[in-house]
């Protein structure tokens, strides 16, 4: 199989003083290229520690995990930057857009950061077009609706064409009927490019167009389900 | 991401908050608008006493009684239980020796003290000299009407008087016409026969309010010294720039065969132009860094202004900070970036400061002109140049406190901040 994801017995523990949290215990499961998975779990169960952990935000305190090919456990700050420039896309609940720059300028920090020089503009002009937003390129966030906002972020998620779009729940600040536009625009661009989708949702609904849904309890991996969506 | 692109959008950032921007950019602009006004006026005061001593002639030597070792100015009086001895007429014509000094031009001998000139009821305390004819050439004085002190007043010792032109703008309100007229020193009555042309402020007081008068007349009637034929200075005119060296040391050796002093423990001073050009270079110096040292402090001051701001901006974007990371930004980037932001704010305070100082530098020559000063304040590239740096470094030295904590910041917590 052609694996993007490989964690091995992932563990993360906050120390607060006294007390230590378990905010993950001893998470093992794999995604191949392509799959779209969901995330699920009551409040405080581990699912943002899990993203943050698979996005290379954090790293785990033990376990291994494996990245489209690179072992990312151990590596420093500058590298796991580099990997997360180079094969993640984030989408935030909040869209996390910079309110100074426009939609067109949103998109290409992830260019500009890559070191690119050159072409980014039509890179991230060809991004906004596939999220549907060619009209709204030169608007500043706060001219835009909450949806065209998270489309942008959903842009700027997919201009570096990463091996994996990680979504913690980013359908949580839309409304319903919005939300299932920017779930169809992400399951879409999945068929498409064939980007690997990790979402982290409390919608039943949303989560069971995902073709695996894994169920966190308490920092553990209580259950694999399997969802509605496309075989992988 | 290239160096280009980082100022590009630490202009992007610092223009989204003017207001802000706009107050730090102030500290700085205070600061260096006060570094370059203060080192001009400093350098202006240092070209303007530098001018007006080359203006009293390359070629001229002063010879005062005192020695060169004792504190105190020179003439302000010998050693405890010296055995000084004054100079006297006979130095200064024994100076005038073909073969002993031949670098000598011209000697021109003269008492100096102060007394009160009136003309009816206006009054003016003025400097007056006793000089001989000399007096005239070797002080390269000009007349703007009238004659200059000749042999016969001296030899006549006539109560006749030479008015600088500010001392005869004193008494009589303007500066023509006045040959002839009599006018009261000290209370003894004395013909005025010439009028000299303004100078401008010297060195040593202005030369323009002054009153001269023969050597022999101030010797036996105004002012009194210890013996009959001491005098105060000799000034000594050399023959060319060149033969200064050399008329110094045949001065030097001529009194110090009259006075019979030992070597090394000479009772008299000699000084040239450049020496005063020394000592006062010296003085101006020490005013324009004590001048510019206080301003540098209010740059300090400015620079202390930046990191306040770059503080609150860190904590203010750490949510921002926290995306950047997320979407590749290195330590490296992020330092960039903030230390970019501070050092362009101080940058454009710096240049903004340059010219207000600048501005402020010609201000004060305005308000000198309009007194009647003749100084003029200097902006040189070397204090443009220092003020540019130093404040792109001060920008650069606070951003670095900053920028290194915005750099260091955890993505995931800078991500969770609200
Ligand atoms: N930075 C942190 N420091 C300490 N405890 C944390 C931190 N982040 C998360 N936790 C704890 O870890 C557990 C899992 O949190 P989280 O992953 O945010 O859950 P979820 O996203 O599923 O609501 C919670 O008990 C939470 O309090
Ligand atoms: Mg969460």
């Amino acid at each position: 199989m052609d694996w993007v994801i490989e964690a091995r017995s992932l563990t993360k523990t906050y120390v607060m003083g006294e007390i230590e949290v378990q905010a993950l215990r001893d998470v093992s499961f794999d995604v191949t290229r392509g799959e779209v998975v969901a995330i699920m779990g009551p409040s405080g169960s581990g699912k943002s520690t899990m993203m943050n952990t698979l996005g290379c935000l954090d790293r785990p305190t033990s376990g291994e995990y494996i990245l489209d090919g690179e072992s990312v456990a151990q590596m420093n700050d500058d590298q796991l930057a580099s990997v997360r420039n180079r094969k993640i896309g984030f989408v935030f609940q909040s869209f996390n857009l910079l309110s100074r720059l426009t939609a067109l300028g949103n998109v290409e920090l992830p260019l500009r950061y890559a070191g690119l020089t050159q072409g980014r503009r039509e890179r991230a002009q060809k991004a906004l077009e596939a999220v549907g937003l060619a009209d709204r390129m030169t608007h500043r966030p706060y001219e835009l609706s909450g949806g065209q906002q998270q489309r942008v972020a959903v842009a700027r998620a997919l201009v570096n064409n990463p091996a994996i779009i990680m979504a913690d729940e980013p359908t949580g600040n839309l409304d319903s009927k919005v939300g299932k536009e920017i779930m169809n625009l992400l399951l879409s661009l999945n068929k498409e490019l064939g980007t690997t989708l990790v979402i982290v949702t409390h919608d039943q609904k949303i989560a069971e167009q995902a073709q695996r849904i894994i169920r966190l309890k308490d920092g553990e991996l209580d259950v694999i389900e399997k969802g509605n969506g496309g075989s992988a | 991401m290239s160096f280009t692109q980082a100022i590009i959008e630490a202009l992007e950032s610092l223009n989204g908050n003017k207001m802000r921007s706009g107050l730090t950019v102030l500290g700085i602009v205070i600061g260096v608008a006060a570094v370059i006004a203060m080192l001009a006026v400093g350098n202006g005061a240092q070209a303007s006493i530098t001018g007006s001593i080359s203006s009293i002639g390359t070629n001229l030597l002063f010879v005062f009684s005192g020695s060169p070792n004792q504190e105190g100015p020179p003439g302000s009086g010998g050693r405890s239980g010296n055995n000084e001895r004054p100079l006297t007429l006979g130095d200064a014509n024994a100076l005038l020796d073909q073969f002993a000094a031949p670098s000598v031009e011209m000697v021109a001998p003269a008492i100096q003290g102060n007394g009160l000139l009136n003309f009816s009821s206006e009054k003016t305390n003025t400097s007056i000299s006793g000089v001989t004819p000399e007096y005239y050439q070797v002080r390269n004085l000009e007349l703007a009407e009238g004659e200059f002190i000749n042999q016969e007043h001296i030899l006549g010792r006539m109560s006749v008087t030479v008015l600088g032109p500010e001392t005869a703008i004193a008494l009589f309100g303007h500066a023509d016409g006045v040959v002839g007229e009599t006018i009261r020193i000290e209370g003894q009555p004395f013909r005025i026969i010439g009028v000299l042309v303004a100078r401008g402020g010297g060195a040593f007081g202005s030369e323009d309010n002054a009153a001269y008068i023969p050597f022999t007349t101030a010797q036996a009637r105004l002012i009194k010294r210890g013996s009959r034929d001491q005098v105060d200075v000799i000034f000594v005119q050399a023959t060319t720039a060149e033969a200064v060296p050399s008329a110094v040391e045949e001065v030097s050796s001529i009194i110090r065969q009259r006075h019979r002093t030992p070597v090394g423990l000479d009772d008299f001073t000699v000084f040239t132009q450049q020496d005063f050009l020394s000592i006062f270079s010296q003085i101006t110096g020490v005013l324009t860094i004590f001048l510019g040292g206080i301003a540098g402090i209010s740059l300090l001051v400015g620079g202390i202004g930046i990191m306040n701001i770059m503080l609150v901006s860190v904590t203010e974007r750490t949510k921002e900070i926290g995306l950047r990371k997320a979407l590749g930004a290195r330590k490296r980037d992020i330092l960039l970036q903030f230390l970019t932001e501070s050092s362009l704010l101080s940058l454009i305070g710096g240049i903004i400061g340059i010219i207000f100082g600048w501005v402020i530098a010609r201000i004060v020559e305005q308000v000198a002109t309009a007194t009647g000063n003749n100084f003029i304040p200097i902006v040189g590239w070397d204090a443009v140049l220092l003020s540019t740096g130093f404040s792109a470094a001060i920008g650069l030295f606070f951003g670095i406190y900053p920028a290194s904590r915005a750099a260091n910041l955890e993505p995931v917590e800078a991500l969770r901040y609200e």
